[in-house]
């Protein structure tokens, strides 16, 4: 116990890597690099937003995080202390959870909202009695804005942002600590992702949670995130706090993304300059050689292809991955 | 004359469970070379007004009123190989979805051409150099190439820029974009609206664009459409719009848009859930959602009224204000002057 | 002077786009009460994944009247030998120490045995023959109600068995997938590639051996070595398919994301199969079971007809069958009878299947 509270960071990983193997056929086999030698960490309390584009491997670092995949290599710790043991993990199960981004797909449609709620508290026994079960449901379903009354209701009687509250739920009942929200309100109208995004920031300030959130929407992850980090082709290639990286974002990768977002404002639209980017995203199995972002990069030049950029402090507290970030050599 | 006027329209699903209006009264105009947005969430009628307009509606949906006219010529209820005439030719769509879009064992080439020949009186050999062209015009390099492959060898973006080739093929007068951009990134986001603003200006088409994304909107219309459960809270340009919104729900849906962090401010959401289609209340559908709402609000749907030459708004909080100002007075009827509406009388 | 007046009226109230009635009363535009404003808000009724299957299949008019019939042929097997005063393997002409009487045998309907009509003249009443009865003198309709007992008990317990089997083999297969699913599947494919009829044929000869000394003296006798084997044999045979459409379910709902969030949560391997997979399997799982019942009935009836079924004096309605084609001629009916019964339960048993195939997974309606 005396060895968690000193601690300042929640979670650190380290170089952590995870590559899929793809079948192309009979024994061939190719790898992806979904995550590619990925550091950062979260401290206690703190907001970390995870933004990139689909396929860039946000949901894979999530999920590794969470020990549902297996990392290739690198290191997982979680207050200080890596997991090992079958143990270590199932008590890891108790203090991390997650809330997925399909509202409809995480709920199992042939339960009761409240046997879904209380799932994690039947798998890690944390009731007596069943009354003390019902009350602990009848609780959590209050916490998340349900009326307690539906726990006997089936999850497909529900509309999106109240299933997205049901999954809270569930990701609430063990009190865990972290929380990874993989693309929580991508699915949801806009109308209620405010709803569900206030939530969020009421249950952290409420129970001291510690969230990583993952999301392709920039304006969002910068409202809920302290801090930002942003993902290109499995690797971080900037990293922030959420208000600098928005404003002052330095790697041309983030550039481009933040003034890709269309404003809400028709005046600063009308004003705003673009950069459009060229090109695709490359497939994850033919990553480019040297900075994987050079293909698409309107400021590439030699080097790039040949050396990956590492990521280093180019600002106090801001760090980012490009040769020409790098302090000019004498 | 407008390009396309569209008039009261109304559409309904006919399921077991009753009748569920997806679109309920929608009137409105397209001039040549505008770009319209109309914006809504899940379940407000949106893409089924663009799908009537074109009449591909899914299977129980029905249009059931209203008149829909295209260079003043009639399409509800018009002959269906006229109908199959316009489509691709006079008005085309684009989808969400690209992949679906394409059929996965004919080649790009191919179904762009079948396009081509379909609604043009071009021979094979004009047709490809047409495809050819097509392809150049949404800034895909290598056509000769690309004609050669199935869909499945394109990324998303490349994919969705030959649904806007297809559709652009026979140069429509009107072209509808379904949420051309909702399952794309956020870079080829901004690379296909870019694209589709160029070629907007290019070839003086008109632009229907559906979406539920406000940064869309502001981006690519000139004026908007604000719908919720099947009917049009609220109309005007896109300055008076996400300026001076009028109808509550406009205003909670601008006011829900996050923006800086939050040590600045908390976001301001609408409270409540969407409406459920079955189960429409009898007054304003947003009613039970609004903060303002007042008795009237709870018992009969508000008509859309006009607030100036190009704004309305059908919100009771408009009429209650109109009456404030002396412009209606109270307890009085307005009843109906003709059937063909315009204008009303008390 | 009055069209002027219009005209100012029109201009000033030029708002209205469209026709359009109201009453402007003034206490109609004071704000609602949050109470008010819930009201209009309704949750639609509750549904249940029963409710709702349950509701699609009364509406079908064909499933019901196939479980109407069903639930008549399996009162009948379950109650009529309960009453009936004759029983299957009762030779009515036979009496202990006396001669056989052989007017009994080959009744036709409704005809009596000369000690019955001796009874009927000295004014008492006898039960009827209804089929008449078989060359041994036999009541028919006892054993045909025993014959459709024992097909429907044999298509039932059959398909239990594959039921289970197919289940735990199918979604062991498709959840721990790999290497495992591979070798798993080519051993389905091998037992689907065996010719069935020819390996049943041979396995309940061969079994029939085996299990017949050992029966003796157990519970199994009463049914037989020939019925064991025949479940022996659906047993071994039978679950590939089964098997091939639950791995296939399991595939699919794996990758869904309730599973992924039961993972996270730290559920057990056993506990996700249990509680998230399988359940979201139960349609095609009945609907499969239910057509399994009526090829089970069909393979037993063929086998009884072969006379490799159930061992005599049990009838089934396959062996009834069987028997009656020696006097095919004389007595039609006796063949005719236990062929409908088999066409009635099996139909019925198909349609139903059909039935809920639709009222539970209206996905798979073609």
């Amino acid at each position: 116990m005396s060895d968690y509270i000193d601690h300042e960071y929640m979670v650190e990983v380290n170089n952590l890597k995870k590559y899929f193997d793809i079948p192309l056929g009979f024994f061939r086999t190719a790898k992806l690099k979904a995550v590619d030698d990925v550091s950062f960490f979260i401290r206690k309390g703190e907001t970390l937003g995870l933004v990139g584009e689909s396929g860039c491997g946000k949901t894979t670092v999530g999920r590794t995080l969470l020990q549902l995949y297996h990392p290739t290599g690198g290191q997982i710790l979680f207050n200080g202390k890596e997991l090992h043991t079958k143990e270590e993990i199932q008590a890891f199960r108790m203090k991390a959870a997650m809330v997925f981004q399909d509202p409809y797909s995480s709920l199992n449609p042939r339960m009761t909202v409240g046997d879904i709620i209380g799932e994690p508290l039947d798998v890690h026994h944390l009731y007596k009695t069943p009354e003390e079960r019902q009350a602990r449901i009848r609780e959590l379903m209050e916490l998340v804005g349900l009326s307690s009354e539906h726990a006997t209701r089936y999850a497909h009687e529900f509309s999106g942002g109240q299933r997205q509250r049901i999954g809270i739920g569930r990701a609430l009942a063990v009190n865990p600590e972290l929380i990874v929200c993989d693309e929580p309100v991508s699915a949801l109208d806009v109308s209620i992702q405010a709803q569900i995004i206030n939530m969020f920031e009421d249950l952290q300030k409420k129970l001291g949670l510690t969230y990583l959130f993952i999301a392709h929407d920039i304006l969002i992850v910068r409202h809920i995130s302290d801090r930002i980090a942003v993902m290109y082709l499995g690797k971080i290639v900037e990293t922030a706090e959420s208000e600098e990286i928005c404003d002052r974002p330095l790697h041309p990768y983030t550039q481009s993304l933040m003034s890709a977002v269309p404003s809400r404002d028709p005046e600063t639209s009308r004003k705003s300059q673009r950069i459009i980017l060229e090109g695709d995203v490359p497939s994850p199995l033919h990553v480019p050689s040297g900075c994987p972002f050079r293909t698409r990069c309107p400021k590439a030049f030699a080097r790039c292809t040949e050396e990956v950029p590492l990521l280093r402090e180019v600002a106090p507290n801001h760090f980012a991955s490009c040769h020409l970030l790098e302090p000019k050599q004498e | 004359m407008s390009l396309l006027e569209v008039n009261s329209l109304k559409t309904s699903f006919l399921v077991r469970t009753g009748e569920v209006k997806a679109v309920d009264g929608v009137s409105f105009t397209l001039e040549k070379g505008k770009v319209l947005g109309i914006v809504g969430e899940s379940g407000s009628g949106k893409s089924v007004t663009a799908y009537s307009i074109l009449q591909i509606l899914s299977h129980p949906g029905k249009i059931i009123g209203g008149s829909i006219k295209l260079n003043d010529e009639e399409l509800v209820g018009a002959n269906p190989s006229f109908i199959q005439k316009i489509r691709g030719n006079k008005v085309s769509i684009i989808f969400q979805d690209p992949m679906t879009c394409l059929n996965p064992v004919f080649t790009i080439g191919n179904q762009l051409m079948e396009a081509i020949l379909l609604h043009t009186s071009r021979n094979k050999k004009e047709a490809r150099e047409r495809a050819l062209e097509m392809i150049r015009l949404v800034g895909i390099n290598d056509p000769e190439k690309r004609l050669k492959q199935y869909p499945h060898e394109l990324s998303g973006g490349m994919r969705q820029r030959i649904m806007i080739a297809m559709a652009l093929a026979c140069e429509p007068d009107v072209l509808i974009a379904d949420e051309p951009t909702t399952a794309l990134d956020v870079t080829i986001q901004a690379q296909i609206l870019e694209l589709m603003k160029k070629l907007q200006k290019e070839l003086g088409m008109a632009i229907i664009m559906v979406t539920h994304d406000l940064g869309v909107i502001v981006q690519m219309c000139d004026e908007v459409i604000v719908m919720y459960a099947g009917r049009i809270c609220e109309k005007g340009t896109v300055d008076e719009i996400f300026y001076e919104p009028k109808h509550e729900y406009t205003k909670g849906l601008i006011r829900s848009i996050p923006y800086g962090s939050k040590k600045e401010s908390r976001l301001i959401p609408i409270s409540g859930s969407p409406v459920d289609v079955l189960n429409l209340p009898k007054g304003c559908a947003f009613a039970p959602r609004c903060d303002k709402a007042m008795k009237i609000c709870l018992e009969q749907k508000c008509e859309l009224v006009s607030l100036n030459q190009t704004h309305s708004s059908s919100c009771w909080l408009n009429i209650a204000d109109l009456i404030d100002k002396g412009q209606i007075a109270p307890d009085e009827s307005i009843v109906p002057e003709d059937k063909e509406g315009g204008t009303a009388n008390v | 002077m009055v069209n002027d007046m219009n005209e100012n009226n029109r201009q000033e109230h030029k708002h209205f786009l469209s026709p359009f009635t109201f009453h402007i009363k003034a206490d109609s535009f004071i704000p609602a009460t949050e109470d008010e404003r819930r009201q209009q808000i309704l949750m639609r009724e509750s549904t249940s994944f029963w409710k709702d299957g349950f509701r699609r299949l009364k509406r079908n008019k064909v499933a019901m009247t196939c479980i109407f019939v069903l639930s008549f042929l399996i009162l009948a097997v379950l109650f009529v030998p309960i009453f009936w005063p004759y029983s299957y393997d009762d030779q009515l002409g036979v009496t202990r120490g006396q001669p056989v009487d052989a007017s009994y045998n080959n009744l036709h309907p409704f005809e009596y045995g000369e000690t019955e009509l001796e009874l009927i003249e000295s004014g008492e009443r006898v039960f009827p023959h209804i089929f008449g009865t078989d060359s041994l003198g036999r009541d028919y309709f006892i054993r045909v109600v025993f014959g459709a007992r024992v097909s429907l008990s044999v298509g039932l317990f059959a398909s239990i068995l594959v039921l289970i089997i197919g289940t735990i083999y199918g979604s062991v297969s498709g959840y721990v997938g790999g290497k495992l699913d591979l070798v798993m599947m080519r051993i389905v494919d091998m037992i689907y590639a065996l010719p069935d009829m020819l390996v049943i044929i041979l396995l309940s000869v061969v079994l029939n051996r085996v299990f017949e000394d050992r029966l003796a003296g157990t519970v199994f006798a009463a049914l037989g070595a020939n019925m064991i084997s025949i479940f022996i044999v659906f047993a071994l045979l039978y679950w590939v398919g089964m098997a091939r459409l639950i791995r296939g379910q399991i595939l699919s709902l794996k990758e869904q994301d309730f599973v992924l969030a039961a993972k996270s949560i730290g559920a057990s391997h056993a506990r996700i199969i249990r509680k998230h997979l399988l359940p979201n399997c139960i349609s095609v799982i009945i609907i499969s079971t239910a057509l399994q019942i009526p090829s089970a009935i069909f393979t037993e009836s063929f086998l009884s007809f072969l006379g490799l079924g159930v061992s005599a004096p049990m009838p089934s309605l396959g062996s009834l069958a069987n028997s009656a084609l020696a006097g095919v001629y004389s007595y039609t009916y006796r063949l005719v009878i236990p062929a409908i019964i088999i066409c009635l339960i099996v139909l019925s048993l198909n349609l139903l299947g059909d039935g809920l195939r639709d009222a539970f997974d209206p996905k798979l309606k073609a």
